[in-house]
């Protein structure tokens, strides 16, 4: 389970056993979650540029305490959407200040360099350390660690579906394109295009809520009242505290480097 | 479309994890536990279709169907747009984590008036007009997401203003790759199994 999502290739632990690899990976669940929730606001609160290079470093080294690839991860982090660079391109030319030089007409400000360095910074380190700490656990487990820290049992429930039939449905989707490959499909700017996979897309669907009213008349077969028992129970130990305290050490650091630079 | 950590004003941030928040507790009250599996397949399938790549010109798209999801989930579309989102930033380093509000609402809150405003008309009408209708909303969901970006970025300060004008402008051929899209999918769901868009229309009441 979590091929798609995970990336990694198919192993025994999608049976339920635990995986433990790297330092970070032993470290409760739980506290991954809430120190990238708190790594997350302090970064974001930053705004000095060596506070925030202090900031990806601190990520930077997160990943490499972790059972994460490297360069995948770090290709993960870089990659934006499409319009967002764009935005960070056009920052310098739309924020007034001190000139660089002057392209077309157009002035570019040191001020708006610096604001576009500064949102691609945090950008960066946010989502590193989010993929490092929570990424990084098997999709099941977040699930449980989320109803564990009090998310609503419903919205757990459906992240619980939806991680386990992602799967399912990308398999689903591959065999209906080889199956258009085979028919010669070939994609391209034009109207055909646009509708056969408009067709695949309602196919999917169809097929979709078809597979989802077989899983619940054999989950009613097995006694289904409409609740999952979560049985997975985490618990505290020592470890925990210590990857706590070096997190809140870490953002302490980040919160000191900010006031003195 | 992503918003990243960094780039919006906290006020901006805070409002739309609020809103976000309130539109998930709604959306999960619709939800009675027995819809919860079909929802939860849905909410993949819609994962999945945001990794399909469609060719437009010499680039390509990856789709959204937010109006799709709207119209078949209804208010259902809010919760299972946010678990996609929310697996996709923790697993696949798309968008952020404080920005997740305010990109759940980027794409759901759209997505839900679609379904709630074209929704009923759909799986009333024969096919070949319920398409033209769906079409009509998967034209709105997207310009409905690109409007709610421009708004986020605008409140956030005015250097983002000329690159919110062109990202509405940059969207222009995306709105109509997914108003086609969305039409032939709805055209074929309608065919196939009628029922579909009433499905969480019952399970709502």
């Amino acid at each position: 389970m979590g091929h798609t999502l995970s990336g990694a290739a198919r192993r025994l632990s999608e049976t339920g056993a635990p995986q433990a690899e790297g330092a970070l990976a032993r470290v409760d669940p739980r506290a991954r979650i809430l120190a990238a929730l708190l790594f997350a606001v302090v970064t974001v609160a930053l705004s000095t540029l060596t506070a925030l290079l202090a900031a990806l470093g601190g990520a930077l080294a997160l990943l490499a305490l972790s059972p994460m690839p490297a360069r995948r991860t770090l290709r993960r982090m870089i990659l934006m959407d499409g319009f967002i660079l764009f935005m960070l391109v056009l920052l310098p030319f739309t924020v007034p200040g001190e000139a660089i030089f002057t392209l077309w007409g157009l002035t570019a400000s040191w001020q708006g360099l610096a604001q576009a360095i500064e949102i691609g910074l945090t950008a960066n380190a946010v989502v590193l350390a989010l993929m490092v700490l929570v990424g990084s656990m098997e999709p099941v487990t977040l699930g449980h660690a989320l109803h564990a820290l009090r998310c609503p049992e419903r919205l757990v429930h459906l992240m619980m579906f939806t991680i386990r039939y992602i799967e399912v449905l990308h398999e689903e989707y591959q065999r209906l394109r080889v199956s258009m490959k085979v028919r010669g499909f070939r994609p391209g700017t034009n109207w055909h295009t646009y509708r056969s996979i408009g067709y695949l897309v309602g196919m999917m669907l169809v097929r979709a809520i078809e597979r989802s009213e077989r899983i619940l008349d054999a989950m009613k077969c097995r006694g289904f009242d409409g609740r999952i028992p979560l049985l997975e129970r985490f618990a505290y130990a020592r470890r925990d505290a210590v990857f706590a305290g070096a997190m809140l050490a870490l953002c302490a650091l980040l919160g000191a480097v900010e006031v003195l630079a | 479309m992503h918003i990243v950590d960094g780039a919006l004003a906290n006020e901006v941030v805070i409002g739309g994890a609020v809103l976000a928040a309130g539109g998930v507790a709604l959306g999960l009250r619709h939800l009675p536990l027995e819809k919860i599996p079909a929802a939860g397949v849905l909410s993949a399938c819609f994962f999945t279709a945001s990794l399909i790549h469609v060719p437009i010109g010499p680039s390509s798209v990856h789709l959204i169907l937010n109006g799709l999801a709207g119209l078949v989930l209804g208010w259902a579309a809010f919760p299972a747009l946010f678990v996609g989102l929310l697996l996709q930033a923790v697993f696949f380093g798309f968008g952020g984590l404080t920005v997740l509000g305010v990109n759940t609402l980027n794409i759901a809150l759209p997505a839900v008036l679609v379904g709630l405003l074209l929704g009923p008309v759909i799986a009333r009408s024969r096919p070949p007009v319920a398409a033209l209708w769906a079409g009509l909303g998967g034209a709105l969901a997207i310009t409905g997401t690109t409007l709610v970006v421009a708004v986020a970025l605008v409140l956030s300060g005015d250097e983002f203003l000329p690159a919110a004008r062109l990202v509405f402008f940059a969207h222009l051929p995306v709105i109509a790759v997914e108003a086609l899209l969305t039409g032939a999918a709805v055209y074929l769901a309608r065919q196939v199994k009628p029922e579909l868009f009433a499905s969480f229309r019952k399970g709502a009441a």
